[in-house]
């Protein structure tokens, strides 16, 4: 069972990294890099380490969307 | 350097990469394999020594608690290097944030997300403050508790506006937070001289294992921790809508 787990969480992870790279558009990209963290939360919970899975949500689903997402926001404003 | 050459630089070093990371890799131990000494001798010995049930903190707080020192002081920097890049130059204004600006072309948040807005920041406050008071029960700590806990200003501004967030978010307070946060963890461990040991060392009573209050220094170190990441991750948040929301460069 828990090698089914990791084998879905190796995949999830390869498919969204890969998701990552082929979004072309940075808008799109930050969502789909959330995924991504989601992805590595989920592999690394799988892996039974619930603390690094913590650190990975909050940074990766949290802080660097929201980061990227403003600095977008504040570079279409000053192209406006 | 021709193309040809360059092939021939890239082929050679890429056959060394190959070579020297396949004897690394042969060398790991399989994948999902057997737990290493360090780790067995160290979920055998923290909950003992430590009257800590979640062993990672017990080797971030206490074990190699001087590496998380630094790791602090890292955060702090760029926290510190980033209030001054985004600050407000000679060459621009601060504007009426858009969603209150005369001519809007936002519309108000609707009451649903509004609600939503109340209930989640509620929610994550309460569970920033579960994960940084049970670090040393349960997986989390001071880290991710203090980012949750910052997520909860965020939720704010999704649901409400601008002007609201910086009605609720004293600066100052968020910065004296950062700092005090940062330097608590100095004098926590400061705490091991003065009793006479080493610098870090755990040195507070240790309580029972498994209740709210064990561990010694170690849920006052996620507390200090759960501080400065909260206000930092705060400031990140504030100084980054600032850039989006109110500061403009000046027409000329």
């Amino acid at each position: 069972m828990s090698q089914a787990l990791i084998a879905v969480a190796l995949v999830w992870a390869a498919a969204s990294g890969t998701a990552v790279v082929l979004t072309r558009d940075p808008l799109r990209q930050a969502f789909t890099a959330g995924f991504f963290g989601l992805a590595l939360a989920f592999l690394y919970l799988s892996l039974q380490s619930g603390d690094v899975a913590l650190s990975q949500i909050v940074v990766g689903a949290i802080a660097l969307p929201l980061i990227v997402l403003l600095s977008l926001a504040k570079v279409g404003k000053d192209q406006e | 350097m021709s193309r040809r050459a360059r092939l021939i630089l890239f082929a050679v070093a890429a056959v060394g990469l190959a070579a020297t990371l396949g004897v690394g890799l042969a060398g790991l131990p399989s994948f999902g394999g057997q737990i290493t000494a360090y780790a067995r001798m160290l979920n055998e010995a923290a909950p003992r020594q430590r009257h800590v049930t979640d062993v990672v903190s017990a080797i971030s707080f206490d074990y190699r608690g001087i590496d998380t020192l630094f790791e602090e002081f890292i955060l702090l920097a760029a926290v510190t290097g980033i209030s001054v890049l985004l600050r407000p130059l000679s060459d621009e204004t601060r504007q009426l944030p858009e969603d209150k600006a005369p001519a809007r072309t936002i519309p108000p948040p609707s009451p649903a997300v509004w609600l939503l807005a109340v209930f989640l920041g509620s929610l994550l406050a309460l569970t920033g403050l579960e994960t940084v008071t049970h670090g040393q029960l349960t997986p989390g700590g001071g880290f991710q508790g203090g980012v949750v806990l910052a997520s909860a200003f965020y939720v704010v501004y999704l649901g409400t506006n601008y002007t609201t967030v910086e009605r609720y978010q004293p600066n100052a307070l968020l910065e004296a937070s950062d700092g005090v946060g940062a330097s608590g963890y100095v004098l926590i461990g400061l705490l091991g001289l003065l009793a006479g040991t080493a610098f870090l060392s755990n040195v507070v009573g240790l309580g029972d294992t498994g209740n709210l209050i064990s561990g010694g220094t170690i849920p006052l170190l996620n507390l200090v921790v759960g501080l400065e990441v909260a206000g930092g991750f705060a400031i990140l948040a504030s100084e980054f809508l600032d850039q989006t929301a109110v500061i403009r460069t000046r027409r000329r």
